[in-house]
């Protein structure tokens, strides 16, 4: 591991060029969302006349956008809704995809091969290609409400997860788990005790990555469970209102509520992410 | 073990084999039979053949839709890759500050499409009132804006996977390429471009499909508009299943084509590639 990173520069005027410019670009990504959060302090009509100046007396209007765009949207309950999708969707993603690619992984027959490559077929496939048949199915069996959607995430989620699983089970020694087994260990045990502990890493990654996708989430949410039980990018969305008009006011207001989870989210397990996103892409 | 293993197969497997079913198998194949199908809810279905397809090239909606994704792919995939790949070689070098710089260049990928459509919408029309114009008067804007929005939110994530994929590069090699008298810009074309390659597969093969799929995004910044023309495959398939009654059919030959485009597209790009990486 004697990557390039670990070359220490002295601090000489290239290098105090290069950190300007660096700081710079990242000002550049950064800065939209800074802008977001300055204009949700703005009465609506100066949100569109004068994005890029700071609010001033006659444009600041405190917390009027949130306090009226929390009512307007229920962002509370899409608040609510989406951490209860994205918790549970997740939860059962790790747990269910954790012991599918094991078990197929393991198990030589043909039809776990055949799983096994429909998985990988699945991640290429546009959502659209399923889009509407799926609906029809999620309201014949029921699964148009908040329970029933974790079911279709772990259908969607299943494919790439056991994609990830199976390519780290195969790195751990199969005789792991026959010690496990001669200790009196039958699958279930072996799995639960020594085998999940094992793939915590790669379960981390899973866990991660699921719940980025799950929780920006705005189709299957928004066609499935749709107006009565709204997650944060479909009572997003629907603040758009007839003929496109938007009150950018509380547009500003819901962004900042929308990203602040996120962004907490983002502190709170930063290496995991960063983790996350290169080891998930190891085998795309 | 592996005997004993088939006893727990419905264990293990089972539940995600149903949702599996449930939410991909099912409707997939349903997908398949249905574009060949005429039909507004499951129990009035009856066959028509390939009329949808036929009807999918009646007007030039798809064909629009698909080449104005196409050229938004290529711009933005070009867009993407060189500049998280010109960060990632700066942020290699043991800057000071470089965990601080990543952290926030990767942020706006963590932000949704919807989000996102409506943060750019808000900055683009923003600097366009200077002008007296909104972002969908001129499906130009509507372009560049698109480019811009898919940058700001791609490069972080492909800048951290060069990143991954650089400090693989052995430092002995860059020594020894050195004291030959190698300069950098012959470091960079005959060893870290080779030796990133993997990396390199990877980042095309997100970047082409996600920007070739996008939706969210397309939706929340210009909804299609001026007219149409803005409207990406994915939001074209979309709206002839739920704004046109009587075109569901059709709706579901164009995902049907697109299947197939992506699958394609996908293929050609990986098997490209994937013939310049070195093996090791």
């Amino acid at each position: 591991m004697s990557g390039i990173q670990q070359q220490k520069k002295p601090l000489n005027a290239g290098g105090i060029v290069l950190i300007l410019l660096l700081c710079v670009i990242s000002l550049l990504f950064i800065t939209p969302i800074l802008l977001v959060f300055l204009n949700s302090f703005k009465g609506k009509l100066y949100v569109i006349n004068t994005p890029f100046a700071f609010p001033n007396a006659e444009t600041f209007t405190g917390i009027n956008n949130y306090v009226s765009g929390i009512t307007a949207t229920g962002f509370p309950s899409a608040f609510g809704w989406s951490l209860f999708i994205t918790v549970f969707s997740v939860g059962i993603i790790v747990l269910f995809s954790a012991m599918t690619a094991w078990y197929i992984t393991r198990c030589t027959s043909l039809f776990c091969k055949v799983l096994y490559f429909a998985f990988v077929f699945a991640m290429i496939v546009p959502f659209q290609m399923v889009m509407f048949p799926l609906t029809k199915v999620a309201n014949l069996l029921h699964l148009d409400n908040p329970l029933g959607i974790l079911v279709l995430y772990l259908g969607f989620g299943a494919a790439q997860s056991v994609f990830l699983f199976s390519g780290f089970v195969k790195s751990v020694p199969i005789a792991v788990e026959e010690a496990a087994v001669i200790d009196g260990c039958n699958p279930i045990t072996a799995f639960f005790a020594v085998i999940f502990p094992m793939l915590s890493p790669i379960a981390i990654t899973v866990a991660i990555l699921n719940a980025m996708w799950i929780w920006n989430d705005f189709l299957l949410p928004n066609l499935i469970i749709g107006s009565e039980y709204r997650t944060i990018p479909v009572a997003v969305q629907y603040l758009r209102g007839g003929y496109g008009s938007i009150d950018w006011g509380y547009m500003m207001a819901m962004i900042v509520l929308a990203v602040i989870p996120i962004i907490i989210f983002y502190f709170v397990c930063q290496k995991h992410i960063i983790q996350g996103v290169t080891a998930g892409s190891v085998k795309g | 073990m592996e005997k004993s293993l088939k006893k727990y197969f419905l264990f293990f497997v089972g539940p995600t084999l149903l949702a599996f079913l449930i939410a991909f198998v099912i409707p997939f194949i349903a997908g398949i039979v249905l574009s060949f199908a005429r039909f507004t809810t499951m129990t009035d279905i009856s066959w028509v053949g390939f009329s949808n397809y036929v009807r999918a090239f009646s007007n030039s909606d798809f064909l629009n839709a698909l080449k104005f994704s196409a050229s938004f792919t290529i711009v933005s995939v070009i867009f993407i890759n060189v500049i998280a790949f010109a960060l990632a070689l700066l942020l290699t070098r043991g800057i000071r500050g470089t965990n601080v710089f990543r952290t926030m260049i990767f942020m706006p990928n963590l932000i949704g499409g919807i989000v996102l459509g409506y943060i750019w919408q808000f900055i683009i029309n923003g600097f366009l009132s200077v002008f007296g114009v909104t972002i969908t008067v001129d499906a130009k804007y509507g372009f560049w804006g698109l480019v811009i929005l898919s940058n700001w939110q791609f490069i972080g994530y492909m800048m951290i996977i060069f990143i991954a994929g650089i400090q693989n590069v052995p430092q002995e090699i860059l020594e020894a390429a050195t004291i030959d008298g190698a300069g950098p810009i012959m470091t960079l074309r005959k060893i870290i471009v080779p030796l990133v390659m993997p990396s390199i597969t990877i980042t095309l093969f997100m970047t082409v499909a996600n920007s070739f799929k996008m939706f969210d995004q397309n939706l929340a910044l210009t909804a299609g508009a001026p007219g149409k023309e803005t409207t990406m495959v994915a939001l074209d398939i979309y709206n002839t299943f739920y704004s046109r009654v009587g075109w569901e059919g059709v709706g579901q030959a164009k995902a049907l084509m697109f299947f197939l485009v992506v699958v394609v597209i996908t293929l050609v790009q990986l098997s490209i590639t994937r013939r310049k990486e070195i093996v090791n």
